[in-house]
């Protein structure tokens, strides 16, 4: 049984219309990236996942729930987002940025776990540093482990390595791949190709509000999607971590 | 014993402290014999202006503060900038209308008129705020909404006192807006002090969501918690302490905005357990700032709310400019 389904989800934002009969599923275990240029849906469709953009039509389910009938408490249970937004308004401590992700456990049950999941994303030694004080790769970090506190069954991460140095992708993608070998299942959109292709059990691309292609990387990003959808002239070779896109932009 | 609980001890202390200088220090000196008076012969002067002239004024100092703090704090979480206080919202500026309308209608004559109409001035706020809330969920476009309400209520309180044909009532509306706890009796006390306690209680309620809103209204939205109601309980909790405070002092300004950072560093930041500190912080300053106010030699006393914007506007501009540089807006 699929995690998360959205089923043909139309949605705008004002009079734009964001989403165009998006269908996808998520299941346990799987990692799915949702792929494509700017503008193109990905994080709208992670917003209707997560209940958070009203859908105009369509339905979005959580297992066999309509999300729209759930509770903030349950969809919280069920899932763990994290936003592209890395601005976090106060200097609290890193631990404390983190705790925030289980605000139902009790302070000290909180803080623990907080600290574990600083421990899990590399961050164990900032947890008393105040995030102000911080890099944004090791805000990004922070905030990860936030969207690691609790065990929810579904991870929506938008753009989790934007801005972030090859190394802090590889490990944000890693700590992602390691809750799917949990028995998670996770969306998460992505604007490297190769890390995609890489990390991905399934690419999802997105263009226009419109799913263009859903199926394993190396086919859902082929050379026509690549053409049509990226403005991409490429092939894929193997490289020593998996695939690699040599490409150059259409003339 | 946390490090909030420890800091409100400390702050508790330092309150009773500066309660008991409020009450014992004044323009009028006594002498030994007279103190002694003061604390065992109710029927004699010193007693009645101990007990009965600067305890409730310092006590209503204490919890007008405390009432202002408090919002300053709701404000700054629920909007997440350092800058917000209760007056950025309107809700002073509503609650000076509420009472301004009352006084020229002739309700200063009434015991309690002016105070409900400035409540319900606060009130009318907070319900526009709330309505606001729900449609505008980005803390930008509630902050202009609450300048644009300030604005229209400063513009029609003024209208009042422009088209007010009584010097009297006149004299007394701008008495009004400039703020003070002179002649404040226990009666005054026990106004305040429920509606300090309402505030407490719905701000509370709030903590945890202004917590989550530290990570933005997505990151919240998402936490699990209802984040309709986290907001309805702070614009309660704000509009009910600042209208409280408006209805007891007038408009007294700068204190919500100083007082959550007076202990801002202590708590770490945390904007949910800044707001019991930052109550005691605020009730803190206008004690000692009416003190101080009291014990400037002037002709006439100067009114809280001036001395306070004397003091706060250069704290103000300090705050803006650590903010910029500390904050990354």
């Amino acid at each position: 049984m699929s995690l998360l389904s959205l089923n043909a989800v139309r949605a705008r934002i004002g009079r734009e219309r964001v989403l165009d009969g998006v269908s996808l599923t998520v299941s346990a275990g799987e990692v799915v990236a949702l792929c494509g240029p700017n503008g193109a849906g990905k994080s709208s469709v992670i917003r209707a996942a997560a209940g958070l953009l009203a859908v105009e039509s369509g339905r979005v389910r959580l297992g066999d729930d309509d999300i729209s009938r759930l509770s903030p408490r349950q969809r919280a249970e069920r899932l763990s987002y994290l936003p592209q937004e890395r601005r976090i308004a106060w200097n609290l401590p890193a631990v404390e940025v983190s705790a925030l992700g289980a605000p139902f456990l009790a302070g000290e049950a909180a803080l623990d776990r907080a600290k574990e999941a600083l421990l899990a994303v590399g961050a164990g030694h900032l947890a008393d540093r105040g995030v102000a004080e911080m890099s944004g790769g090791e805000r990004a970090r922070v905030l990860l482990a936030r969207a690691l506190v609790v065990d929810a069954p579904l991870l929506l991460a938008d753009e989790p390595t934007a801005g972030l140095d090859p190394d802090a992708q590889r490990l944000v993608l890693e700590q992602l791949r390691a809750r799917s070998r949990a028995a998670a299942g996770v969306l998460v959109s992505l604007h490297d190709l190769t890390l995609a292709a890489a990390f991905a059990d399934r690419v999802v691309v997105l263009d226009g509000g419109r799913i263009v292609a859903d199926a394993a990387p190396l086919d859902a990003l082929a050379q026509p999607v690549l053409r049509q959808v990226f403005g991409l002239d490429g092939t894929w070779i193997e490289g020593p971590d998996g695939p690699l896109l040599a490409a150059r932009r259409v003339q | 014993m946390s490090r909030t609980v420890r800091l409100c001890l400390i702050l508790g202390l330092v309150i009773v402290a500066a309660l008991a200088a409020a009450v014992m220090i004044g323009e009028t000196g006594f002498d030994g014999a007279q103190y002694a008076a003061a604390f065992s012969d109710p029927t004699s002067g010193p007693w009645e202006v101990l007990w009965q002239v600067r305890a409730p004024r310092a006590v209503c100092a204490l919890m007008v503060g405390a009432a202002l703090g408090l919002a300053g704090a709701v404000m700054q979480g629920l909007l997440r900038n350092p800058l917000a206080d209760p007056g950025v919202l309107g809700v002073s500026a509503t609650a000076a209308l509420g009472a301004a309308l009352a006084i020229v209608l002739g309700g200063a004559g009434v015991t309690g008129v002016v105070e409900m109409s400035a409540l319900v001035g606060a009130a009318a706020a907070g319900g526009l705020l709330i309505a606001a809330s729900g449609l505008m969920r980005a803390p930008e476009a509630l902050i202009l909404f609450g300048v644009a309400l300030s604005s229209f209520a400063g513009a029609a309180t003024a209208l009042i006192f422009n088209l007010s044909p009584s010097p009297i009532a006149q004299a007394e509306v701008m008495s009004w807006l400039l703020g003070s706890v002179q002649n404040r009796s226990w009666v005054d006390v026990a106004w305040v002090t429920p509606a300090v306690v309402v505030a407490a209680v719905f701000a509370g309620l709030s903590a945890g969501g202004l917590r989550m809103l530290t990570l933005g209204d997505e990151g919240a939205a998402a936490s699990g918690l209802s984040m309709g109601r986290v907001r309805a309980f702070a614009l309660i909790a704000a509009a009910v302490a600042t209208g409280a405070a408006v209805a007891v002092a007038g408009v007294i300004g700068f204190v919500g905005l100083a007082a959550p950072h007076l202990v801002r560093a202590a708590v770490r930041g945390d904007p949910g357990r800044i707001l019991a500190p930052s109550a005691l912080a605020g009730g803190l300053m206008l004690v000692v700032a009416d003190l101080l106010a009291r014990l400037t030699p002037t002709d006439q006393e100067l009114k809280l709310g001036v001395f306070t914007a004397l003091i706060g506007a250069p704290l103000f501009a300090l705050i803006a400019w650590r903010a910029a540089r500390e904050w990354r807006l």
